[in-house]
């Protein structure tokens, strides 16, 4: 049913492929419903629990597909009907989200491994916040995540000289949570979100939740949703299992539940 | 109580009543039937000494997502006029005791006068509230206009109506549409946590606050005050005031009869 992105689902992980590396997986108004869609799709899927966002061929993605824009183009109607309903998306969802960063993240393909919780880059990866470059500005939530990321400072620079941020870079200004070297890519990147996957699920989601709610309540809002927060945990079957495995003193096994 | 059709009702512990719109498959679309049965059921329990605070929320994934519309289709204006089916709203302005409303998912059209006619709303994190009557060639009949209006003030209101717009829980809370937001998964737990605090206040007291500050919206000030005054003179032939304030001097806490 996908055109512009394809998917699998393994041992709970979904993984997402944008795939047109002919054109460096660059978006169409196409691939930004897609990728909404499939997000949707495996939030509301019991079985999987953690998602994994990465490129098809040698970028991650390359941003808006160029021969797409024209003169007329509205570029605000753009983002408020394909890139932000998009985003909403993943920021909506409650299961964990990997962006496995293969190569390079440019402009909008920047935003979208920002919008993701972890950011798993190999040695090839590289970040640009392209934009300045045709006289535009960060979109699809770029500097709302980019500046909580790196600090309002470094997010100033990122935006405005649009230099080309290489991987070891990243994992040092805290763009990208690991780096992983030479021929274990894939495994290394599978290996993560079993891990993922195999955590309490919904607590999982309640984090989110909470940090989320960091950015937008007041403090006193905030101790009230961690509270409503930890009710629900504390009502989950991996709260139980958590606790029994203890006593137990043997491995938890949780079931996302 | 009689069986429904549309609704269904449970007593829970401490004099709360719950009234569940219970049309899941048609995320809880109000037909006429089912409005008679809520206001029926308000009734019964207004009228029931036992209780204390009525609940009103939904089965399943929305609160209501609004009128039946097949039902309306076929209608013309003498045969509306003579149905006078808005009759059976005038009543639900009717009930004397607190109504609360837990909302969640979807609470458009009949579904948000619905809403609109609770005392307090409860709602889900996520909930989406909205008057789509224009986009049908008509308009909210059962109050919408009046009861949102009054409620958030004509500024927002008339765009909220014209547009036909989503309005999020976050807005609604920020217009005074809804009392508090809370976690999904908790709607019912932090509801009834809201009810029993209620249901441990005196009830007459409670009556009569909600009849005085509905008087509130359609007195001027001077008459508004003079009605209050009537209200408050009467609660001291209560036995639950003497009950609060012989608690109060005695250092205890008061056990209210609704006497």
């Amino acid at each position: 049913m996908f055109e512009t992105i394809r998917y699998e689902v393994t041992d709970g992980v979904y993984w997402l492929y944008l795939n047109r590396p002919d054109k460096l997986n660059a978006f169409i108004a196409q691939m930004n419903r897609e990728v909404k869609d499939a997000v949707k799709a495996a939030s509301n899927d019991e079985e999987v629990r953690c998602i994994v966002i990465t490129g098809e061929g040698r970028a991650f993605c390359s941003g808006q597909d160029l021969s797409e824009v024209d003169e007329n183009m509205d570029h605000g109607q753009v983002l408020r009907d394909q890139y932000g309903p998009m985003i909403k998306q993943i920021r909506d969802c409650e299961k964990p989200i990997i962006a496995a960063v293969n190569g390079v993240a440019a402009g909008a393909g920047f935003s979208l491994a920002l919008a993701c919780d972890f950011r798993l880059i190999s040695e090839r990866a590289s970040f640009v916040n392209a934009f300045i470059h045709v006289g535009l500005i960060p979109d699809s939530g770029n500097l709302y995540y980019l500046s909580q990321l790196v600090g309002h400072a470094k997010a100033t620079e990122l935006a405005m000289l649009g230099e080309k941020v290489l991987a070891a870079e990243a994992v040092e200004m805290g763009l990208a949570n690991r780096l992983i070297q030479g021929e274990s890519w894939e495994e290394d990147v599978t290996a993560f979100a079993a891990r993922l996957a195999a955590l309490p699920t919904k607590a999982i989601g309640l984090i989110k939740r909470s940090l989320k709610a960091t950015s937008t309540l007041s403090f006193e809002d905030y101790l009230e949703q961690e509270a409503q927060g930890q009710r629900i945990a504390g009502l989950t079957k991996d709260h139980r299992e958590g606790v029994n495995a203890f006593m137990q003193k043997r491995k938890p096994v949780y079931s996302g539940q | 109580m009689t069986s429904f059709e549309f609704i269904e009702t449970s007593m829970e512990e401490n004099g709360i009543a719950v009234i569940y719109l219970n049309r899941p498959r048609q995320l809880n679309s109000l037909n006429r039937k089912m409005v008679s049965e809520i206001v029926a059921a308000m009734e019964d329990y207004d009228r029931d000494e036992n209780v204390r605070v009525i609940v009103l929320a939904g089965v399943g994934r929305a609160f209501s997502a609004g009128a039946d519309i097949d039902e309306m289709t076929g209608d013309d204006p003498i045969s509306l006029e003579l149905l006078n089916q808005f009759a059976d709203w005038d009543r639900l302005g009717l009930i004397k005791k607190p109504i609360i409303g837990a909302v969640k998912g979807f609470v458009f059209g009949g579904g948000f006068e619905l809403a609109l006619s609770c005392d307090l709303l409860i709602s889900a994190s996520g909930t989406q509230f909205s008057f789509p009557e224009v986009g049908l060639g008509v308009m909210p009949g059962a109050g919408g206009t009046q009861r949102l209006t009054k409620l958030a003030g004509r500024t927002k209101a008339i765009e909220w109506l014209w547009t036909g717009e989503r309005i999020s829980a976050e807005t609604a809370l920020t217009h005074g549409v809804i009392n508090k937001i809370v976690a999904p998964e908790l709607l019912m737990e932090e509801t009834l946590k809201f009810a029993n605090r209620l249901a441990k206040q005196p009830p007459l007291s409670l009556r009569l606050i909600k009849d005085s500050v509905n008087k509130a919206v359609d007195y001027s000030l001077y008459e508004g005050m003079q009605y209050e005054r009537k209200n408050f003179y009467l609660l001291f032939a209560s036995q639950d005031q003497k009950e609060g304030m012989n608690a109060f001097v005695e250092k205890r806490k008061p056990d209210y009869q609704g006497k």
